[in-house]
């Protein structure tokens, strides 16, 4: 148990690797370029492989091949280079690969993309926004995880505070029980068996070991969706018990979120907090819950308004909901600007709920 | 016509495949190529070390017959899906087999980048020079004059541009090893394809790079000609264009 001083990029791969990832690949772009550096520098020591591939397109190819051999693997980077990988997205959610995505973010725009799939088709990814390096620590290793239990990708949501921030953390592995052996990977020993296997987003199956065709697979895998969707909402909360009003924020910003809260408590404004820790399913009990008997809901994320929709959804109506975020940059485009200061939020808050500044 | 092995076409179900039955149109090559492919790999002893990664066209359909271990890639990703395989179990013997829509159309990039990186894997391309699954489109293949659905008067360089060569745009790649163009045209040609197919395993096996077998097979339905009049089609066209032979050995 030794703690060290790591930039979240490297905590990451860290982590990546400590819950067995041996595959990575991976095109640059700011700010996830980092994250494949170090998976550059640290999987060969391994018996690992992290490959520069010539485009996002070919990135994800590359880890839908790795995986379907049964080993764990990964590839990311911002939403922009997901946006090209949405076909992939899509597909690889039917051929059930257990994928981890890492979508290092320019600000929180990219909460549809994560949440609905920019791809096409009835998918969804499990969504894990880690609020800091310590819990990115974790939630990358859930992740594989999860990803292995479920046999369904799973996003890991974060930014440039995320990804270029440095915390002392201890990247021990996780333990998060068994999962069942990969006994359908496509790894060539059951070729010429009469017995060999095939991973595909259609559900043929083989001739002799037919599958269920293509209706049947994609309703077994929207059932296994709604089952994740029952059994895997993650929220944090905070403050909520004598609250009058409450801010629902998630990823690095719902970090000053929880601090401004805390300095509103000071100044005797009965606040509190609910951050979901899962995009998807999003947490819609926690924040149902947390929402009832309130004077207002405020949501603040650095988006022109994205996940009010899902607040709104889960609150239906019991609170009035409405969004203190907004669209904050610098001037690089990265997502870190004037908004993300515990003043501001906090002045924010003061403002929507009716506290004279 | 010196090939023993030509006497067995057509009446002796190959190893690897799980089923005869398919539902391609007659006359079509594509079964004839993947026959080779499949018996070049029960040759070569290799069955029970070989994963396949399939592209989407009318030959997809086979992904439920081989008995292979396969993967299921989209339209022209079945490069990089064979890269993600062969990193992890290089020992395995790793092919792609995609058409000429899949491969040089639609995957162009990932085609020439894993042949570029040196990519230890087989990639098969089966050209007729037409999206076939599709009803008979222009591909990037389709040689000047060809007459399909989007090139209703015959392809016109001035108006659709010109067909890519892709074997020989592959040769010239260092990365790649091996690269022979064959067809299914013809008995004899058949013969020569599957020398192509073994050298092509045999140069990976060897673990000297990349490697590319381009088999034209014929397209009655997509070439909108009578089913007989394939091979001699193929023949005055493609072959013209696409011309066999072995690009690169090395
Ligand atoms: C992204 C995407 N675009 C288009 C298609 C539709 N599509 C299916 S098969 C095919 C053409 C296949 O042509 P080719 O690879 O030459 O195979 P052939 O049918 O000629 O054997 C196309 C365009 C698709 N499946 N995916
Ligand atoms: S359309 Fe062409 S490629 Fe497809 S099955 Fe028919 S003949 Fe074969
Ligand atoms: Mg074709």
């Amino acid at each position: 148990m030794s703690k060290r001083l790591v930039e979240g990029s490297e905590a990451i791969a860290d982590a990546a690797i400590a819950a067995g990832c041996r595959f990575f690949a991976g095109y640059p772009m700011t700010p996830f370029t980092e994250v494949l550096e170090n998976f550059a520098k640290k999987l060969p020591a391994v018996g690992g492989v992290c490959v520069n591939a010539e485009s996002e397109l070919e990135a994800v190819g590359m880890a839908w091949g790795a995986l379907a051999t049964g080993a764990r693997a990964a590839t990311g980077s911002t939403g922009q280079g997901l946006s090209l990988m949405q076909e992939s997205f899509s597909e690889i959610t039917l051929a059930e690969l257990p994928l981890v995505a890492f979508n290092m973010a320019r600000g929180q725009g990219d909460y549809f993309q994560s949440t609905r799939g920019g791809g096409h088709g009835d998918y969804r990814h499990i969504v894990l926004a880690p609020m800091d390096i310590t819990e990115a620590v974790e939630l990358t290793q859930l992740a594989f995880h999860l990803a292995d239990v479920w046999r369904n990708p799973v996003l890991v949501q974060g930014d440039y505070l995320l990804a270029h921030t440095a915390e002392a953390v201890d990247v021990a592995p996780i333990d998060f029980g068994p999962v069942a052996p990969k006994d359908w990977a496509a790894d060539g020993t059951m070729s010429g068996t009469g017995q060999s296997r095939i991973i595909s987003p259609l559900g043929i199956g083989k001739r002799n070991t037919p599958g269920p065709g293509m209706e049947a697979h994609m309703q077994a895998v929207a059932d296994k969706l709604a089952r994740i969707a029952a059994g895997e909402a993650r929220a944090e909360t905070g403050f909520v018990d004598d609250a009058e009003h409450l801010v629902v924020a998630f990823g690095t910003p719902a970090k000053f979120v929880r601090y401004a809260v805390r300095v509103l408590r000071e100044r005797g404004l009965r606040v509190g907090y609910v951050r979901p820790i899962t995009l998807w399913p999003f947490p819609t009990e926690a924040v149902a819950e947390a929402a009832t008997g309130k004077r207002s809901v405020l949501v603040f994320e650095i988006n022109a308004g994205q996940m009010v929709d899902d607040v709104r959804l889960a609150v239906l109506g019991a609170a009035p909901v409405s969004s203190i975020g907004g669209i904050s940059t610098d001037s690089s485009g990265f997502g870190v600007g004037a908004l993300l200061d515990v003043e501001v939020i906090a002045g924010r808050i003061e403002n929507a709920v009716g506290v004279a500044a | 016509m010196n090939e023993p092995v030509l006497h067995r076409v057509g009446d002796k179900l190959p190893l690897l495949l799980q089923s005869g039955e398919h539902d391609l149109c007659p006359g079509c090559g594509e079964p004839v190529a993947l026959r080779i492919l499949l018996e070049t790999i029960a040759e070569l002893g290799m069955a029970a070390s070989t994963v396949g990664v399939v592209g989407i066209g009318c030959y997809t359909v086979f992904s439920r017959t081989l008995d292979v271990d396969l993967v299921q890639a989209l339209h022209g990703r079945a490069p990089s899906v064979a890269t993600g395989v062969k990193r992890m179990l290089p020992d395995k013997t790793v092919f792609t087999l995609q058409g000429d829509g899949d491969m040089v159309n639609e995957g162009l990039q990932e085609v020439l980048h894993t042949a570029a990186r040196g990519e230890n894997v087989t990639c098969v391309l089966l050209n007729n020079g037409v999206f076939g699954e599709t009803g008979g489109h222009m591909t990037a293949t389709s040689v000047i004059g060809q007459r399909t659905k989007t090139s209703l008067e015959g392809r016109d360089a001035d108006y659709h541009g010109y067909p890519i060569v892709i074997g020989d745009l592959i040769a010239r790649l260092e990365g790649a090893a091996y690269v022979g163009r064959g067809s299914v045209q013809s008995a004899g040609a058949v013969a020569r394809t599957k020398r192509m197919m073994r050298k092509a395993f045999e140069t990976q096996r060897a673990a000297k790079g990349f490697s590319l077998v381009e088999v034209l097979t014929m397209c009655p339905t997509g070439w909108f000609v009578p089913t007989a009049e394939g091979p001699s089609y193929m023949g005055e066209t493609l072959a013209q264009v696409h011309m066999m032979g072995e690009l690169k050995a090395r």
